[in-house]
């Protein structure tokens, strides 16, 4: 999956973990979201809100049980958003 | 990392927050002198940290009911709701419970947790959704969960995000449940019930209301959230528990929709535990009618709410949006809510400590319950001792 739409969630995110972590690790789509970035469940939930509003998406929160890494959730967003009407 | 080194991590972070001296979480009470009063340690403390909101745990009616029903039926029923386990005052504590929220249907559960996961697991599942208010009860979220229902959050008690998560639902709104609480436990705020139900009628989608910290304390016969914004007819299903204002343990639910009957036959934390002891449900059955009466109960808590919240507002804390008998002083950080905490303890005074991620937006909590049969005089003492260390979290 390389087009536009999948990059442009990549870099969406990307960008809110820097910000949400305060972190200096470089975030790479394998980076995992626990444990190299330390994001709790509180943190992730509501990241996910903030995405759902960029992408004007649903979320289920209990599809996120099999999300570890950033490639992982930008899957699944991607996912929703293209089957989203 | 195997299982038990899980278990070893999670310990060593909760180390870490409360390093040393009285631990905070499950502090052991060695013996209760009232409602208001007990021992911890070699300290007689003031109870602050309780839900005993109309301060009915050593009410006489509720003891000698419950004594009573040991004499008559035993200590356990020994069985499940399904099998043995329906006595005669079980069902007649549903039907109390349904008439006095004037509803066709009430069932009982043997915990508040359960009543609620047995409700929403119950009324949804796999293809529906929820949408719940972000600072739920965990046994809303554990509910959402069990039910195998999408799940999908709504920022705090914000109505137009609310509205906007309904819209992009679109046809699924049909078989969408919106979950909110009378009042929340953590901050003690009110649900924007008006406006929800608004939204309920313009997406036609289904309302659940949990009344755990708002039964007794909120409305004219003590309803809820429901009587005192006069939007009962508008809530389909209410959930609650006996353990705050009744004094007791367990749960129920009510609502006009004849298919709560159903729950009885698909809904596993009702139908897999042995049922409320005959102790219990009879105490709860006295415990109801105080409360139905106990508008003077209400009065006196309200006052006692009153004048802690504005106490505390005045001496500097941050405090939630609303007064009631949930009154959380909000700090930064861990290690000063841990501060004021044993403060208050050496004081003398017994309040409940919220950390994160238990306590919303990262914030940690000091949190006061407070209760009818405080008294002025100890509601003043509380203010005067918070307003002295109001430096501890500077």
């Amino acid at each position: 999956m390389t087009d536009s739409k999948y990059d442009e969630i990549m870099q969406l995110l990307c960008d809110r973990l820097s910000s949400l972590t305060n972190t200096h690790i470089e975030i790479t789509p394998e980076t995992n979201l626990i444990s190299q970035l330390s994001i709790d469940s509180i943190k992730l939930l509501n990241l996910i809100m903030e995405v759902e509003d960029a992408f004007d998406i649903s979320i289920p929160i209990n599809a996120l049980a099999d999300v570890q890494t950033v490639r992982e959730l930008v899957d699944l967003i991607y996912k929703i958003k293209t089957t989203a009407k | 990392m195997n299982l038990l080194e899980k278990l070893d991590a999670a310990a060593a972070a909760r180390k870490a927050l409360l390093p040393d001296g009285v631990g905070a979480f499950g502090i052991p009470i060695e013996e209760v002198y009232s409602a208001t009063e007990a021992r911890i340690g070699d300290r007689r403390v003031l109870l602050l940290g309780t839900n005993n909101y109309l301060g009915l745990t050593f009410a006489p009616e509720c003891i000698s009911a419950a004594h009573a029903a040991i004499d008559r039926e035993g200590t356990g029923t020994t069985g499940s709701r399904m099998a043995n386990g329906s006595y005669h005052g079980h069902r007649a504590l549903e039907r109390e419970f349904a008439e006095f929220y004037h509803c066709t249907s009430g069932i009982v559960f043997t915990t508040g947790y359960q009543a609620n996961l047995g409700t929403i697991s119950g009324l949804v599942g796999s293809g529906d959704t929820v949408l719940i208010d972000s600072d739920s009860h965990a046994s809303i979220y554990d509910g959402c969960i069990l039910s195998g229902a999408d799940i999908v959050r709504f920022k705090h008690n914000d109505v137009a995000d609310l509205e906007k998560r309904l819209r992009r639902l679109g046809d699924r709104v049909e078989t969408t449940l919106v979950i909110a609480e009378g009042i929340y436990s953590m901050l003690g705020d009110q649900a924007p019930l008006a406006d929800i139900v608004r939204l309920k009628k313009a997406y036609q989608c289904t309302l659940l209301l949990d009344e755990a910290h708002s039964l007794g304390v909120l409305g004219e016969t003590g309803q809820g959230l429901v009587e005192k914004t006069g939007l009962l007819d508008e809530v389909d299903f209410i959930t609650g528990t006996f353990s705050k204002s009744l004094c007791s343990i367990g749960g129920y639910c009510v609502s006009n929709h004849p298919q709560l009957e159903q729950l009885r036959y698909v809904s596993h934390p009702y139908i897999f535990t042995a049922s409320p002891s005959p102790a219990t449900i009879a105490s709860t059955r006295a415990a109801l009618e105080l409360l139905r009466k106990g508008g003077h109960l209400r009065k006196q808590l309200w006052d006692n709410c009153t004048q802690l919240y504005e106490r505390l507002k005045q001496s500097g804390y941050v405090v939630g949006p609303d007064p009631g008998p949930v009154i959380a002083a909000i700090v930064d950080t861990p290690q000063q809510a841990l501060m004021l905490w044993r403060s208050l303890l050496e004081h003398n005074i017994y309040v409940n400590l919220i950390l994160p991620p238990a306590a919303p937006e990262g914030k940690s909590l000091v949190r006061c319950s407070v209760n009818a049969a405080h008294t002025p005089e100890q509601m003043s003492y509380v203010g005067d001792v918070f307003s002295k260390l109001r430096d501890l979290v500077n």
